[in-house]
């Protein structure tokens, strides 16, 4: 059980009772500290799988487990409370809140969480330096870039920036939702390296979505949705 | 206090709406508190009109009517009081002091008012304050008058300045009695009432106004002298309306029972408190329809600020999925919205007070000069702490629309939202 950072077990889901099942998993697990890629084209129930993941939505019968916490007991304000303490995001694109500073947005994921704010700051002796931190070890100067609006920042910066936000205070899991997908082939993998080195050097395990297969032999294990979805997709 | 710092700068970084929103509130609660204290201070003044007296007398017709044409100068009387009956309710052991009044003619438009040296001696306004005089002195001889603060200012006399009264009301008048000589005798201080545009006469001197005159015109050929005047014995046959003054408050019933019920002529006696509440309730429908418009636009401009709240919300789906990703609850991103709307309504009154005060310092001088109402500026009232509380309240309660709304889409996007 220590071992395993994601559990999947029976798990139905549908957005609504109307609705036909999108999720049907009998079963599936992520290693702790392994960095898996799941293909997933858009229909395939990605959506409803993060969704789930993130305790946001809920399934209909199953069990879902993150690091030994059983996610589908809690209540929707442990939910986010166990999302917040446990878990760090990179979105597609759009990743940043237009309003705060880079290191701002880096420190917010510590803004809702009092355990990856305390992990932050036995790292560093205040959150932005950890962030800063976190963003030169991401290659992104951050004295240069600090001053400036995010949204003047290119793609490839803005999606590192993210990448530190999902990675400070160490979270048990890091779930990238086609976080590449907005960059260019060179820009891409360099993104990937700097997000396996830092994965590594936190020990988070890695959920990496995404429709680009090409991406998929860096990863320690990959998989399509449908090979653990039973359920009807419709395209 | 996190959410407060992230709305801050939420709002911060939509500057253009922002600051046109708070403008728009600011704008609304101006007129609210500015309507609110116009009127605070149009009430005070017009009970500051007149004090001290205990009754006003006239001819019989309505209360209202009384007090408009004997203190306010406004409209004239249907009748008049004999002389004899002003000698008689004079007289009467209840009465420490009366002033007779008699109007009915004008000078450029301000009325003329005859009247005695009793007037400056126990006329009062506002708290009990008597009339003082900024030049001159009172009336002392036929052709003396004493004008008022804006008559003094609007038509530019000085002390010795002549005068020519016309007959009748109006700033045209057709016939003017130009052949009598009255000079300027003195210039009352400002009042902020009715006396600061009345052009004040003995009786005697209205008498000789009329002497040549018959019927409305002037007599050909024979024209009395300034001096022959002076040595005639000129009796005032009628005046307008008496002012009284009682020895004591408590038998202001039993004289007005008398008055109402002299036998000679009918007479109106009213205590001038109970008209003037009577009128300032007449007066009230006015007061209200502009308390409510002023009600009516602090609503649109929260109604201006939801919209803009809500207009922006598709664009700032993803702002709360981000949020939302980082472990902010539904609640938090509700707490948001609100207190957005709060922020904003709050900026937006304490910028309305502001503006308040500017207009109110800019506004003093001319008030003053040209409404002759002296802006009183203080600190806000309870009542304006009040009104500002209510505001921020319904900015609060506004607020609450769009952050529902938030909070249902938030819940139903989760944090995937595809763009």
């Amino acid at each position: 059980m220590a071992n395993i950072a994601i559990r999947m077990q029976g798990v139905r889901f549908r957005w609504r009772p109307q609705d036909p099942i999108v999720l049907d998993i009998p079963e599936f697990q992520v290693a702790k500290g392994e960095k898996i890629f799941i293909k997933g084209p858009s229909g395939s129930g990605k959506t409803s799988l993060l969704n789930l993941l993130a305790g946001v939505a809920r399934p209909e019968a199953g069990d879902i487990d993150i690091s030994g916490h059983r996610i589908t007991a809690f209540s929707g304000r442990q939910g986010d409370t166990f999302r917040a303490d446990h878990i760090g995001f990179i979105f597609q694109m759009f990743n940043l809140l237009p309003y705060l500073s880079m290191l701002n947005n880096v420190t917010l994921a510590c803004l809702f969480s009092d355990v990856r704010r305390q992990r932050a700051l036995g790292r560093a002796p205040s959150l932005d330096a950890e962030a800063s931190r976190l963003l030169q070890h991401l290659e992104l100067d951050v004295s240069g870039l600090a001053s400036r609006p995010v949204s003047l920042l290119s793609m490839g910066q803005q999606q590192r920036v993210a990448v530190a936000r999902s990675l400070i205070g160490g979270p048990d899991l890091v779930i990238a939702d086609e976080p590449t997908s907005a960059l260019d082939a060179d820009a891409r993998q360099s993104f990937l390296d700097l997000l396996f080195r830092e994965i590594a050097e936190t020990g988070s395990t890695l959920l990496f979505v995404s429709h680009d297969a090409g991406l998929a032999d860096s990863f320690d294990r990959s998989l399509a949705i449908a090979d653990f979805n039973m359920a009807e997709t419709e395209r | 206090m996190a959410i407060l710092k992230l709305s801050l700068m939420s709002l911060l970084n939509r500057k253009a709406t922002v600051v046109l929103t708070i403008i728009a509130i600011a704008v609304s609660v101006t007129l609210l508190l500015g309507v609110d204290k116009l009127r605070d201070q149009a009430r005070t003044g017009f009970a500051n009109t007149i004090s001290g007296s205990d009754m006003i007398i006239g001819a019989r017709s309505g209360s209202i009517q009384l007090l408009l044409y004997s203190v306010f100068r406004i409209g004239s009387a249907t009748n008049n009081i004999t002389w004899q009956s002003y000698l008689d309710l004079a007289a009467d052991p209840r009465v420490k002091w009366s002033i007779p009044l008699s109007m009915g003619d004008s000078h450029h438009g301000f009325r003329v008012l005859g009247t005695t040296g009793q007037y400056f001696e126990h006329y009062r306004y506002g708290g009990k304050q008597k009339l003082a005089f900024a030049e001159g002195k009172a009336f002392d001889d036929v052709f003396d008058v004493v004008i008022g603060a804006d008559v003094a200012k609007t038509l530019g006399y000085g002390i010795g300045a002549a005068v020519v009264v016309q007959h009748g009301i109006g700033a045209v008048g057709f016939v003017k009695h130009e052949d009598k000589p009255f000079r300027v005798s003195g210039i009352l201080r400002r009042t902020g009432t009715p006396v600061d545009r009345t052009v004040h006469i003995t009786l005697k001197g209205i008498e000789a106004m009329h002497i040549d005159w018959q019927t409305g015109a002037m007599a050909t050929g024979r024209i009395t002298s300034a001096d022959a005047i002076r040595r005639m014995d000129l009796p005032t046959d009628t005046i307008t309306a008496i002012l009284v003054g009682l020895k004591s408050r408590t038998t202001a019933f039993s004289f007005q029972r008398h008055v109402n019920d002299y036998k000679k002529e009918p007479l109106l006696g009213v205590l001038p408190g109970l008209a003037l509440q009577e009128l300032w309730s007449l007066m009230s429908t006015v007061d209200k329809t502009l308390g409510a418009i002023a009600a009516f636009v602090v609503v649109s401009g929260l109604l201006g600020m939801t919209t803009m709240i809500l207009a922006g919300l598709d664009g700032r789906r993803r702002e709360m999925a981000i949020l939302r990703s980082v472990g902010a609850r539904p609640v938090h991103v509700f707490g948001l919205l609100v207190t957005e709307a709060t922020i904003l309504t709050l900026v937006g009154s304490l910028g309305g007070v502001a503006l308040l005060y500017l207009g109110l310092f800019l506004a003093r001088p001319l008030a003053a000069e040209m409404l002759g109402l002296n802006l009183i500026i203080g600190l806000p009232s309870p009542r304006d702490v009040g009104i500002l509380g209510l505001v921020v309240g319904a900015g609060f309660f506004a607020g609450l629309f769009p952050a529902f709304k938030v909070y249902r889409q938030s819940l139903a996007d989760g944090m995937m939202t595809r763009l």
